[in-house]
Parts: C-alpha cells; structure tokens; sequence
C-alpha cells in the first residue's frame, strides 16, 4: 500500500544520505523523495512516498526516528492529508496539435510556461493520479520531456507537524 | 592424530625457562623500552605514572608537567588539544590506535600530555576491537584513534563488530585537510560515507570550534540509548588550527536525540499481569541486560517468578549459569531444553534481545505455536521486527525490570511458584536428555569440550574474563565454560568477526591487569589478528591463548559436512605455522599440548605464567561438531544431537 512519510530533520550535510542509506540498506522501497528546507532554515521538511506492508511501514517508521537527525517521523496516509506535485511536460505543438495541447493543459488546469514554434512545455500541479492521468490523456509520442517533483505532503487542519 | 615423538608432553618445558630471563626482566610495568621508539626513560616513566593517574583519577582532569596549561579555562588551543581535554573531561584512560600523517598533530598532543594512555597495536582494525573489548568488560565507552584513508577503512571492520553488537565507542579517525577533501588527496577516504550504515552517528568535523561539542555528542551519543560506536572524522587543518578554548560543555542538548529510559508504566503493568497468570512463562534475556547493568534485576525478577531463564550468546553471565533456573543457551547451538521452552512455553519475556535468526531459528515454524510475547527493549525498531509482539515495552532495561519487580512486590497478586510445577517437569524431562553430553573418546584425542571444560572447572570463582574468537571453539566456550557474571563472556555474536579474541583480551587485560584473561580460539580466526602478540608484550598485557587447533575452519567444515554432503572445499588449513616458535618468535611461551592427559597440567602450567602470555596450541579432534546444531531454514526444536543425526 502506498504511504506518504512526513520527515522533519536537522538540515546538515549528510542528512539526505542517512535517510537514502537507510532504504537501500534494509531493502525499502522509495517512489519519491523531496527535501527542502522549511522556514527555520536549521530544519528540512522531507516528504517519502513508500509503499509495504503494514509491519514494513512500521519499520521504516522506527527506523527513521532512529537516526539521529531525524527530529520527527509522521506516516501522513495514517489520517487527512494533501499531496501535491509539480509536473513540467514538454510537448511537441505543432499544426493542429497546437490548439488540442492547450485545450488539454487547461482541462487539468494546466499552465503553459514556455512556447515554442514546435513545443510547449506545461505547468501541472495535483496529486501524483492526476499527473499520471494527464500523461495518458495526450498522446505518448508527443511527450518530448517530462519532469516531476515527487510528492509533497502535509496533514489537513490540526494535524501538523512541527517541533 | 599423530603425535610428535621427539617432543615434550606438552612442548614448552625448558623454552620458557630460557626466555623468562630474557622478557620479563627490568621491563617496565606498563611500556616496554625496548621495542618502544621514545627512547628516554623520562618518558617511560611519564608514562607509568600516566596509567596510574588515570586510574586514580577518574575524571582525567589534565595534570602539571608539559601538559599545556590547563589552569585557565580561557585560552587559545590547537584542535589536537582540545581533543586531548574532550578525552580527559570524558574519563577516557586509554586509547588503542595507530598513527599517520593525517592525525600527527592529534599525537604530538598526546605524547604532550600524561593522563591517557595511548597502546600502540599492529593493524587499526585490532584498535577498534582492543577498545571495543574494553568497552565490553568495563561499560565505559571504548576509544580508538586511527589515520585518514587505509586507516580508516581497517578500522571499519572493528566499528561493524561494535555496531553489531551495540557497544559504545568513540572512534577518531584523521581526514585530509579540509580543502584538500574531495581532491583524490594522498590517504583520502570519505570516512563518514563508508562507515556510515555501521555506525550509531557520525560526524565531519569542518571548523575547529565545533570540536568540543561534537567531542561531547559523540560520547553522549556512544553511551546513550541503545548504546553503539560513533565515528568523529578530524581533518589535518581542523586538529592543527588554534582557538578560542572556553572549556569543554557539560551537558549537550539534541532536539533530535532523546532516548527514553523509562517503559510505560500501564504497559509494564498488563506484562506483568500476563507474566503472573501464566503457566508456562519462560524468560529469554539477550545482551540488553548486560550491556545496561541489569543482570541483578533479572536475577530478582527470575528468583520471585520462580520460572526458567535462558541467554542468548551475548547475554550469556546476565543469569548465573549454575542456577537451575538456568536451561542454558538456545538457539543454533542452544540447549534442547533451551530450544523447546522457547517453543512452548505460554508467555515469553524478551528482555533486550532481538529474536534474531540465530536464535528462532525459522519465523514461521516459531510462529506455528502459540504464545504470547513481551518484548523490553530500549530500540523501538527491536520490536515487532522478526516476530509479531503483543505487549511492547520501550525502555531501558534496568528501568523496566526495577519498575516490575516494584510491581510485584507492591502489587496484591503475588507469583504462584508452585503452580509452575508441570511446566518445570516437563522441562526437567527434556534436561533428562543432556544434550550437551559427548564421547570423551577412547584414545587420548583430545575433545575440545574437554578443554573448554577443564578451564571453566579450574576457574570457578576466579576474577576470569574469557574472550573468544569466531567458530566451532566460540560455541563450545558458550556451551561448556558456563558463565556466572556478566561481562565475562566476550565475543562478537552479531558480525562474528573472525580474529576478534586477541584485541578483546588484550583490551581487557589493560584494564584489569588483576584478572585472568584468556582467549578461547582456533586456528583459523587466531590467524587474522595474530600480529597483536606484539602489542601484547609491549605493553605487558599477559594473556591466555587457548587455541583449539583441529588444521580445519571447523564450523564451515561443520556445514559442509551437515549440508554439503562432505565436500569440504577449501575449509582445510595446510601449512599452518608451529604455533609454539611463532608465540616464542614475539617474546611469548608457546605450549603444544597433544594428549587428553595433558590438558589439565598443561593448563594449571599456563596460569601460574601471570606476566607471561601463553599460546596453547591444543590439537583438538578435527571431526568433532558442535551439537546440537538447529539446520539452516529449521525450526528450533528441530536440532541434530549428534554425528548419529547426520
């Protein structure tokens, strides 16, 4: 089952590798990782999309926190959370296809960025389906070049996370 | 095997009394002049009265002489010294390491100073594990000091071992200088990279005004919590560049580093709740309790339950092994009684052990009974990793067990020792078989259970320490010597590094010089850190090598016997050295012991040599196995008795 792990931890060189060396090393699985850091520039917020079983989840939970600096772990798939992921898409836009790209980048409420006599490049934000669900709507052979953020989670309302 | 006719029983008689002379006289307590490259005797005295010092004042405070001035808390130093203070403010009383370009100025501060005492070794990798069994006898945090690149990457060896088995340790390592890194530089090695999956931390020192800090995270980090080894890596221009010196920090504050000490209290309550209603408890302790000093906890708590106990491999000495509440051993080579106890019993206590696949055997074949499991241990990520847990207790051993008892002795329903009584005839019925028996043989062959036997006999109620390599030997000695106390017992269970048992003793012995230290080995893993013998005579560390020498790598014969149908490749030693010249070779008495009959005297001998260590190369019988012997992939109770099962 796919889960979305929130990290908070200490913005220092090596960090990222602790968390990276810690999935490879024990055999998990990372879909996507993106790290950044927050407004207390000593903190980075990293968010794990994984997928496993409950007791393989559970681990890599405990196995995180194990890390020294790491300053708090939440599985965000446990409650009410929002995703979202920047995608870049270029798109060869010549002739006809010019006009059907535009009409597809704003069905997905798309922006386009950059334009070109043969391309586009599109700005789309969602959840990871609704990126996916983009790139099978236009036609594989016009996809010139695509580019995707991963994930970025964060809990609804009350539920943050912070130190 | 054939014996030697032209020798000696066993073949150390009058060799010895011709190198006694020679060795022992006029050498200095602690340094040996003679191989030492400080040539003035100053020094040497320096020296000594460095190791007194150090055990007379515990918190190392710098004392007068060519130390730098230490009165004043507000002075410029170089990041050498500032190391040098971090060590002493720590305790620290000796280091294990091995010089190079890349920590010279680390050295110039030590050899400045005369509170630490520094042991030079042969190879980095036997500093790691000299401090590390130091660490592992005393409880004190273990340090190591090692050059840039090769050094480094020697040392990796030992800082797994440590890692392994959770021991806490501080291992400095020199790095090029700061903007020579990343250049491909002479010695280079990115150190924290490599050591970072079998380190607890580890740091890059960039900036000299971090040291002292770091310093004191470090040792925070080592001994804390699920205790384990923390690498501090000091480039050449950070150890050299003066500072500000404002003294070394007292106490360290890590918003992402707080390790619980104590268990819930509700969830040690439904433990106990479970543990007091069972009819079948069985408790099965690892090294968490020896490592955090709870062997007296679990002995109380075992007493009131009146309910058998057994020890992992590294928690061996946590329960006195002479108790009859002891069923010994489980796992692998555990005892049957051990073994089928664990499998049937109705409500376990894991108490700082791991259920590791050594010791359950396989998961699924654990999981085919049904019990109920309490897991104590001071690593969330402990619990619930092999086996399903129903009452998880987070927390740091002696806490839990303390705050138990208290329960109990508080609490209204008391332990019911004697409804117990089924459970410990059945168990007394699988004792009944002695798994642990074996043919003594009818010629004088010498068994190695025998040798093992032998010592653990002469030594009851001795201050002894026995360190072991990694093999047949290792198991024996888990088996047979039968350990009272904890921290007795020093071996490498979780890497099983070969070639651990020289460091161990000779890292042991430094620290009490007043006990007996012997190391238990083979003739194989002896040979991956043999060159310590040097060591161990320059620094008069006087240790026991019991070598069971039976020219193969016994377990792995063992294996391939068992699952390879006797296609013993390559586990067959041709040309072994004669072990008796090579101990001679370094300064010590080498022994050759090959009759049964010998064994006693030959032992009985070697320990009335206290300033000498002793080789014994005991030519055991190459075709004896350990036994019982749970196969690969088998369930616990499925174990091989002996060569009849095979």
């Amino acid at each position: 089952m796919k889960h979305i792990i929130a990290v908070l931890l200490e913005n220092e060189p090596g960090a990222l590798s602790r968390v990276v060396g810690l999935f490879s090393a024990r055999g998990y699985n990372i879909e996507s990782l993106t790290v950044a850091p927050t407004e207390d520039p000593s903190l980075s917020r990293m968010t794990i999309q994984t997928a496993g079983s409950d007791e393989v989840i559970e681990q890599i939970t405990k196995h995180l926190n194990r890390l020294i600096e790491v300053v708090k772990v939440v599985d965000l798939t446990e409650g009410a959370y929002t995703e979202r992921e920047l995608m870049m898409v270029k798109v060869r836009a010549v002739g006809k296809e010019r006009e059907e790209m535009k009409r597809m980048a704003d069905i997905f409420r798309g922006r386009i960025i950059d334009v070109t006599e043969k391309s586009y490049t599109i700005e789309l934000t969602g959840d990871q389906s609704k990126n996916d669900a983009f790139l099978e709507a236009i036609e594989r052979g016009a996809i010139l070049e695509t580019v995707r953020t991963g994930s970025s989670g964060i809990g609804r309302g009350e539920r943050i996370l912070r130190v | 095997m054939v014996r030697r006719k032209n020798q000696c029983a066993y073949g150390f008689g009058f060799k010895f009394q011709r190198d006694s002379t020679s060795v022992c006289e006029g050498a200095p307590k602690v340094f040996r002049q003679r191989n030492s490259q400080r040539l003035n005797m100053e020094i040497s005295k320096a020296e000594i009265t460095s190791a007194v010092a150090a055990t007379t004042s515990a918190k190392g405070q710098a004392t007068t002489g060519k130390a730098p001035a230490a009165t004043s808390k507000d002075q410029e130093l170089r990041g050498a010294e500032i190391l040098i203070k971090a060590l002493q403010a720590e305790g620290v009383k000796y280091v294990w390491g091995y010089p190079g370009g890349a920590v010279l100025h680390i050295y110039d501060a030590l050899y400045k100073q005369d509170t630490i005492q520094h042991i030079l070794v042969r190879h980095e990798q036997a500093a790691v594990h000299a401090a590390d069994g130091y660490a592992r006898a005393t409880g004190d945090v273990g340090v190591a000091l090692v050059t840039s690149g090769p050094g480094a990457t020697n040392a990796v060896t030992g800082i797994a071992t440590a890692y392994m088995d959770s021991i806490p340790m501080v291992i400095v390592t020199g790095q090029v200088p700061t903007q020579a890194i990343g250049l491909d530089a002479f010695q280079e090695c990115d150190t924290v990279g490599i050591t970072r999956p079998v380190v607890k931390h580890n740091f890059l020192i960039k900036d000299v005004r971090d040291l002292a800090e770091t310093m004191k995270k470090a040792f925070h980090i080592a001994r804390s919590g699920r205790p384990g080894p923390v690498v501090v890596d000091i480039p050449k221009d950070v150890s050299f560049k003066k500072v500000h010196y404002a003294g070394y920090p007292a106490t360290v504050e890590m918003r992402s580093y707080n390790p619980v000490r104590k268990g819930h209290g509700g969830q040690i309550r439904k433990a106990l709740a479970l543990l007091l209603a069972a009819k079948r408890p069985y408790i099965y302790t690892g090294g968490g309790v020896v490592l955090s000093n709870a062997s007296a906890e679990l002995r109380t708590l075992v007493d009131m339950m009146g309910c058998p106990c057994t020890n992992t491999l590294m928690g061996l000495g946590a329960y006195p092994a002479s108790d009859r509440k002891f069923l010994g051993m489980l796992g692998m080579h555990g005892t049957v009684e051990a073994n089928n106890a664990m499998q049937h019993c109705d409500v376990l206590l894991a108490v700082g052990a791991r259920f590791d696949d050594r010791v359950i055997g396989n998961p699924k074949h654990f999981a085919q009974n049904e019990r109920k499991i309490i897991h104590i241990d001071i690593d969330p990520s402990s619990i619930s990793k092999r086996v399903k847990v129903d009452i998880p207790i987070v927390g740091d051993v002696k806490d839990v067990l303390t705050e138990m008892i208290a329960m109990i002795k508080e609490g209204s329903t008391k332990p019911d020792v004697g409804s117990l009584a089924p459970w410990w005839d059945t168990i007394e019925g699988w004792r009944k078989g002695e798994c642990l028996k074996y043919d003594h043989g009818k010629n004088d062959v010498i068994k190695p259970q025998y040798v093992i036997e032998t010592l653990g006999n002469m030594t009851k109620g001795v201050d002894t320490y026995i360190t072991s390599d990694v093999g047949q030997h290792q198991m024996w000695a888990a088996q047979y010597f039968r350990f009272d106390e904890p921290r007795r017992w020093i071996n490498s269970g979780g890497l099983g590094t070969m070639g651990v048992g020289i460091p161990y003793a000779m890292g042991i012995k430094m620290a009490r010089p007043q006990s007996e230290v012997f190391c238990i080995t083979g003739d194989g893993s002896v040979q991956m850190c043999i060159q310590e013998l040097s060591t161990c005579l320059q620094y008069n560390t006087p240790i026991k090598i019991i070598s069971l020498n039976n020219r193969y790598l016994g377990m792995v014969r063992q294996w391939q016997e068992v699952e390879y149908e006797g296609r013993y490749s390559h586990s067959y030693m041709d040309a072994l050295p004669n072990f008796v010249k090579l101990a001679e070779a370094y300064g010590h008495v080498g022994m050759l012991i090959e009759r049964a009959q010998d064994v006693e005297p030959a032992l009985r001998e070697a320990r009335k040599l206290k300033d000498r260590t002793v080789f014994m190369d005991f030519r055991t019988d190459p075709t004896e196995n350990v036994f019982p012997m749970v196969r690969a992939g088998s369930g616990i109770t499925e174990m091989l008795l002996g060569s009849e099962d095979l």
